[in-house]
């Protein structure tokens, strides 16, 4: 009894003092996200000045415009350099994780680690790096020609391929963690029982992993796919005159051309695209067992 | 040499996890048909035995043969036999029909009989009305089935169930060991089940081998090793016994005479004929709880033994009533009286009485 | 299942390789003798030092840190307010407001510069150091909140009850119970977010204003420029010191 009346107060202030912590975050979160991208939106339907300002309008021109080969060239090639980076972060990632899933505790965290450590430096160095190994008189040639494999160097730097590289390289760990996730929490005995019932190694991997993995080879396809197809700074330095992505598009418009509405109508179409895959991800990769609460 | 008749071949089978041996220098033989128990406490190597009989795990030592054929190098995939998971392991992304399904289907049995097949095996396991439902929507005992159905609709040589029914509650579980008993009369094939649940083995196998330390200390029916036992631990393992330690006197005939520096006066044995015990072999006596008598009378039957003791707790449990009764300073015996007889049940700590059995029932170990 | 495992092996090794394989020749490379070629010529010293004598460089390194240090305040300040406060709402809309910070790290950062930029320029707020720090700030508050938030729910709610039920007030409860209790959060997610603000290149390169150059800027122009051995010193330092504080961040929220 003694105690109830000090209780009662602090839940009673509980919730108002509440909103002095939560309303500041919330507030810039809104002020400084949710405004400049609605901005962006809006600016998508202005028009563009004679000098480069903003002729304030509702038209759909500059979606009209993007319409134009150019403008879908580079949003296919984008799409496609993305499709292909997911790809192959898939393939080379899917044994990585599922090596980290089985091994034992300790090597696990260890394995873990190393798979975050190249994530967490510096993105720009990373890209140089490749730079550096790719380039015309860069590492990958000279050892190519000292060893006799070439006669004369090859172009490997500014182009896809090299993006892709670049790309794959920068989002590889996006990959694994969700990956790692989900085929952790496949039951091992799964394996064994499918194992026992005849399965080959092929047939457990299609039909009892990878259906029980799904949401994570969702949710690491879409880490990998999303920030790839917005890039910028992958094609920027590692992709030639003909290896533009949206990202680069983006940036274009706004600092060189110097037109917003365009460069607008671009972004939001490439944030209409994130979101909707989102959303797909979020509704298709429910767990496969739905009733595993009721029960 | 092989016996053609026997479903299972182990010989001198050897297991090592790091410097312990899990499973140590085991042979075993089951016949067709039988209905085979590996009894043990954890630890004692039966799971690592099942698992290297589904071929999870590989003997460093030792061979396994299946209906005569040798098991080295064959992976689980391509042995005769299935495995029951203890926590069943049903796919929880297929139906129950699909998981019943699996097994034929990798086997490329055609898709008609596919269906039948599992029409029977849920049949057997009287689970037809629920093919179409996910694992997660069924009951444990339901789980359970289907995971015996999943593993029968193959028709293994012998079916593996390891600790088949230790995530079912009591009553579910001796509903499950009759059942289990009933499914493979009907389907007509072996079963070698991992438990450590001795009552469970006793109801349900044909033979069962108490494991221990990955060995195998016995291996016999029910009934034998329940009446006699080969070693204390098999004897304390399977059920309740009363112990005592004692040295031979004299040999009398078929008889002997035992002393026990932990209790007054002589103990009358029936020598075992496959021990040689001599004057001054120190030996172990085992009696079973429900084999004693108490008595306050001064003359016991013909044939009886009787030892002087006390009572020191009365134990009430319904059916029974379980007496501890004390002979010397370190030696406190079970006895385990009906409640038939409502005379008897006056006793009450602290009085003094005999405990009296049969000769014949008490077994002698030689140390 | 013993050659599969071998295979799986090699693969992951394979991918190891493969992420490590250019930080290491970088590094190696940061100490050749030849300016131009990618042939080895001897160990030398002399571009780390000349790193230490280009003023335009320290001045960009001096910037680069007062960003950090400002947005990392700024995003503790209210990451962790926000962390805190989220629990006294409806569990439901705790999970709404959860899922809405995803979005600004899932969102391509390229969108989130942009949308920045025309936000300044249409309210006439000049581009400065300032901006740039804003910019941080924002997408550092909801790595601070995850990290916090992440900690917040492995404390054991009774602890709160219990001060409140010894009569402690809402904010004695979290002076005196919740924030000593999530130190350890705290401290890692400040030092996730200097690193991230001190990496950053692209929320940077458009929020940046004449004169607000801070490193990555640099290396990005330096880049531009040309390669030169400089650069690949540069890159080194860069990765010892992220790798650096992310260490020291994983540690401190081990306790």
């Amino acid at each position: 009894m003694k105690s109830s009346p000090p209780a009662g107060r602090a839940e009673s202030s509980g919730p108002v003092a509440s909103w002095w912590l939560l309303g500041p975050g919330l507030l810039w979160m809104g002020l400084l996200f949710v405004v400049p991208l609605s901005l962006v939106l809006v600016i998508s339907f202005a028009e563009r000045g004679t000098y480069g300002g903003i002729v304030w309008s509702l038209s759909l021109t500059n979606y009209l415009d993007l319409l134009h080969p150019l403008y879908a060239h580079i949003l296919g090639q984008s799409i496609l350099l993305a499709a292909v980076t997911t790809m192959l972060c898939l393939i080379m990632g899917f044994p990585l994780a599922y090596y980290i899933a089985r091994a034992a505790p300790g090597r696990q965290g260890m394995l873990l680690l190393l798979v975050m450590i190249p994530f967490w430096t510096n993105f720009l160095v990373r890209t140089y790096a490749w730079m550096f190994i790719l380039r015309t008189e860069g590492l990958l040639n000279t050892l190519l020609l000292k060893l006799g494999v070439i006669a004369a160097p090859i172009e490997l730097l500014y182009s896809n391929t090299a993006v892709v590289i670049g790309l794959v390289y920068g989002y590889l760990p996006f990959m694994v963690l969700p990956l790692f996730v989900a085929l952790e929490q496949v039951d091992r005995t799964l394996v064994e029982a499918a194992w026992d019932l005849y399965a080959t190694r092929w047939v457990i991997l299609r039909r009892i992993i990878v259906p029980l993995a799904r949401p994570g080879i969702m949710a690491g396809c879409l880490l990998v796919f999303i920030p790839s197809l917005g890039a910028f700074l992958t094609p920027d330095l590692l992709g030639g005159a003909r290896s533009m992505m949206v990202g680069n598009l983006i940036q274009h418009e706004f600092l060189v051309a110097r037109d917003w509405p365009l460069g607008a109508a671009i972004s939001c179409l490439l944030m209409l695209f994130v979101m909707g895959m989102m959303r797909w991800l979020l509704h298709a990769a429910k767990p496969v067992s739905r009733q595993e609460d009721a029960s | 040499m092989v016996d053609q008749s026997a479903s299972i071949d182990i010989a001198s089978l050897v297991k090592r996890h790091g410097t312990t041996l899990a499973v140590d220098h085991v042979s075993l033989t089951v016949p067709r048909g039988e209905f085979f128990s590996l009894l043990g406490p954890s630890g004692a190597g039966k799971t690592s035995l099942l698992r290297m009989i589904a071929g999870f795990e590989t003997p460093d030592e030792g061979t396994i043969r299946i209906d005569g054929r040798s098991m080295e190098a064959v992976p689980p995939n391509r042995r005769p036999v299935n495995l029951v998971f203890q926590s069943y392991a049903l796919f929880p992304h297929m139906t129950v029909a699909e998981n019943v399904a699996f097994g034929p289907t990798m086997q490329g049995v055609p898709r008609a009989d596919i269906a039948s097949r599992v029409r029977l095996a849920l049949d057997m396991v009287k689970l037809s009305s629920k093919e179409e439902r996910l694992p997660s929507q069924l009951s444990g005992g339901e789980q359970q089935r289907v995971a015996l159905a999943r593993a029968l609709v193959n028709r293994p040589t012998v079916l593996l169930l390891d600790e088949p029914l230790s995530a079912l509650d009591q009553q579910l579980r001796q509903e499950m060991q009759v059942e289990l008993k009933s499914i493979q009369a009907r389907a007509a094939c072996t079963f070698v089940c991992v438990t450590h649940h001795q009552e469970e083995a006793l109801t349900m196998s044909d033979r069962v081998a108490v494991m221990h330390q990955g060995r195998v200390l016995q291996v016999g029916s029910p009934q034998d090793l329940y009446e006699s036992p080969g070693s204390a631990f098999v004897a304390r393992f399977i059920g309740v016994s009363n112990e005592l330690r004692g040295v031979v006197r004299r040999i009398d005939g078929e008889r002997a005479i035992v002393q026990s520096p932990e209790c007054v006066g002589e103990i009358q044995i029936v020598l075992p004929m496959h021990l040689a015990i001599q004057a001054g072999s120190p030996v172990t006596l085992l009696i079973r709880p429900e084999r004693l008598r108490l008595s306050t009378a001064a003359q016991g039957l013909s044939g009886e033994q009787s030892l002087a003791a006390s009572v020191d707790k009365v134990l009430y449990s319904g059916s029974d009533r379980r007496y501890l009764v004390r002979l010397g300073e370190h030696v406190v015996w079970n006895v385990r009286v009906p409640n038939d007889e409502s005379g008897r049940n006056g006793l009450v700590p602290g009085d003094h009485l005999s405990v009296r059995w049969q000769i014949s029932d008490a077994v002698v170990l030689s140390e | 299942m013993k050659q599969a495992g071998g295979w799986l092996w090699r693969v992951s090794l394979a991918n190891l390789f493969f992420l490590y394989g250019p930080i290491a020749v970088l590094i190696l490379f940061s100490f050749n003798a030849s300016r131009l070629s990618a042939t080895w010529q001897g160990w030398t010293w002399q571009w780390y030092r000349a790193l230490w004598v280009n003023q335009a460089l320290l001045d960009a390194t001096v910037n680069s840190l007062w960003v950090a240090t400002v947005s990392t305040v700024l995003a503790l300040f209210l990451g962790v307010g926000l962390a805190v406060g989220l629990d006294s709402l409806p569990g439901r809309r705790q999970r709404q407001i959860e899922q809405a910070m995803l979005l600004p790290l899932v969102i391509p950062e390229v969108m989130m510069g942009v949308s920045l930029l025309l936000f300044f320029v249409l309210l006439q707020i000049p581009l400065s150091l300032m901006t740039v720090m804003v910019g941080h700030a924002l997408f550092n508050l909801p790595v601070v909140m995850i990290i916090v938030r992440a900690r917040l729910k492995k404390l054991d709610p009774r602890l709160m009850e219990v001060a409140a039920d010894l009569g402690a007030s809402y904010w004695d409860t979290l002076r005196h119970v919740t924030i000593p209790l999530l130190r350890p959060a705290i401290l890692g997610a400040g030092l996730m977010a200097f690193t991230i603000s001190l990496d950053d290149f692209i929320v940077t390169y458009f929020t940046a204003g004449p004169g607000a150059t801070t490193l990555p800027l640099k290396v990005y122009s330096m880049i531009k420029s040309g390669m030169s051995p400089e650069i690949n010193a540069l890159s080194v330092l860069f990765v010892i010191v992220s790798m650096g504080l992310i260490g020291l961040s994983l540690l401190v929220q081990r306790r």
